[in-house]
């Protein structure tokens, strides 16, 4: 296991990085996708929810490797060059996306229809009720099933190693391959993978703990 | 206090992980039971090959059974070890599974394109070669990319399979092009295919086998390295590679070996087979 690491550090490293880019980015960009689509599923606009069911549907239901292998192999077949790395993310956001928009569509339909009810009679548009009233209450809500969420897209990220993405996945295949350590190289990956999804669970609960 | 209590047992699991799994390890790596007298008393060799590779050991989706070179000769071999009612059973490897799958003794020999070399040697036993192949490319017809030296730019991207030693052999020859590893062959050519990467290397065999299927495509520059194939075993079953080295020198007196190369090589184009039986 030490030579592993010895051996092959920056592999791994670069891995790690890798890893972590396609998970912030995906992050970040599922998040916001999702919540608008979440709010989609919400408003009283027919034709919008009907969009977001659609979004959700598909998207949840597909598996993330068929999403990430459709942006890889058959978007630059038609349209335009996409690489691993971004078919993966592509993918991943896309995915994760519409886990996010039931997980934050559940937490905005668990606030008290009167928080909304109040917040119109007092004046407020339906949005600004959405923003100031509802929204604040429902993401405090869906933070723990969001924590869940987000380790899982990190996780997911692996996907990336079936793309030539060069992540942490990616460069265990290939340690794992060259140096006939399966078992070495796997374990080092994982023990990688962790220092990433640990400090974000912890990092969650103290979230979740500080807003309670 | 109660912090630490948390982080003292989530460290012991987390030890006792790590002991389990590398005693896990040791067992299977210890295991020195004879392949060849559990081969002898089912009456049945289990052999990995390959899935994904025309001529050698492709799928038939119509009746699923894996047909191609590799697949006949390991049907040969057993025959000619364990006499006419001997059985071969199949299972599918990548180049990537194939050595774990063997060191676990879920196969109890590879016969899957796999070349001799001397990294592997230090993880299995090989056989004699029962195969010459050459290192090739394949590229898009019509492609600018002549030969291997075309290739040794910046910004160029050439397709790999992991695990295959094609990766380690194109980067000594070029070394500034940049190796994208996928999964197996069929992920690698349909990533040729959207244009993620300029060519597709790999053993000759293999490509004009992709070639054959897919009309678009060609072989091009010949071949720059030596890729002579063996069947591997587990460390330690030298009776076993020696009853396997004993089976192919007799199929090769007997003109079996040279029925089955014929059978798959014999009218490949722009492939010299009496070069692969050498």
């Amino acid at each position: 296991m030490i030579s592993i690491v010895a051996n092959h550090w920056q592999d791994l490293l670069y891995g790690l990085g890798q890893t972590l880019l396609c998970s912030i980015l995906a992050l970040f960009f599922s998040l916001i996708i999702g919540s608008l689509f979440a709010i989609f599923e919400v408003v009283p606009n027919k034709f919008l929810r009907i969009i977001a069911r659609v979004y959700i549907e598909i998207f949840r239901n597909i598996p993330l490797l068929v999403i990430t292998m459709f942006f890889y192999v058959v978007v630059p077949m038609f349209f335009v060059k996409v690489n691993g790395f971004t078919a993966g993310t592509i993918g991943l956001t896309i995915y994760t996306s519409a886990f996010i928009a039931e997980t934050v569509r559940s937490g905005i339909q668990s606030v008290d229809p009167g928080q909304m009810e109040g917040a119109r009679a007092n004046g407020m548009t339906f949005s600004q009720a959405m923003r100031y009233v509802v929204l604040p209450q429902a993401f405090k809500i869906v933070i723990p099933p969001l924590g869940n969420q987000f380790i899982n897209l990190v996780k997911n990220s692996s996907v990336l190693a079936f793309v030539a993405g060069f992540d942490l996945m990616y460069q265990g295949n290939t340690i794992a391959s060259t140096t006939f350590d399966t078992l070495n190289s796997y374990f080092v990956v994982g023990i990688l993978y962790l220092v990433i999804t640990m400090p974000l669970s912890y990092y969650m609960r103290y979230l979740e703990k500080r807003l309670d | 206090m109660k912090k630490i209590i948390r982080y003292l047992g989530l460290l012991t699991s987390l030890c006792a992980l790590v002991m389990i799994l590398s005693s896990c390890g040791s067992k299977a790596a210890t295991s020195n039971e004879s392949v060849l007298k559990t081969a002898e008393s089912n009456n049945t060799i289990v052999w990995g090959v390959k899935a994904d590779t025309k001529l050698f050991g492709l799928m038939d989706v119509k009746d699923s059974k894996i047909k191609g070179f590799d697949v006949d000769m390991a049907r040969a071999i057993t025959k000619q070890m364990l006499g006419p009612s001997g059985k071969a059973s199949f299972i599918q490897v990548s180049s990537q599974t194939r050595i774990p799958l063997l060191k676990n003794g879920n196969i109890d020999a590879i016969i899957a394109t796999m070349t001799i070399t001397p990294a592997r040697e230090k993880a299995v036993d090989f056989s004699d070669h029962y195969f010459n192949a050459g290192q090739s490319l394949m590229v898009k017809k019509g492609s600018p990319i002549k030969n291997v030296k075309d290739l040794d730019k910046k910004g160029t991207q050439v397709l790999a399979v992991t695990g295959a030693n094609s990766v380690a052999n194109f980067q000594k020859v070029a070394p500034k092009a940049k190796v994208l590893e996928l999964q197996d062959y069929a992920q690698a050519l349909q990533a040729l295919k959207s244009g993620q990467g300029e060519a597709l290397t790999t053993d000759n065999g293999i490509l004009l086998g992709m070639a054959a299927q897919n009309p678009g495509y060609q072989v091009v520059g010949g071949t720059f390295t030596k890729e002579p194939y063996g069947i591997a075993v587990n460390k330690g079953q030298k009776p076993f590679v020696n009853k396997i080295n004993q089976a192919l020198q007799q199929l090769r007196e007997n003109g079996e070996y040279d029925r089955i190369v014929k059978k798959w090589f014999g009218n490949i184009a722009g492939f010299n087979y009496k070069e692969a039986e050498k």
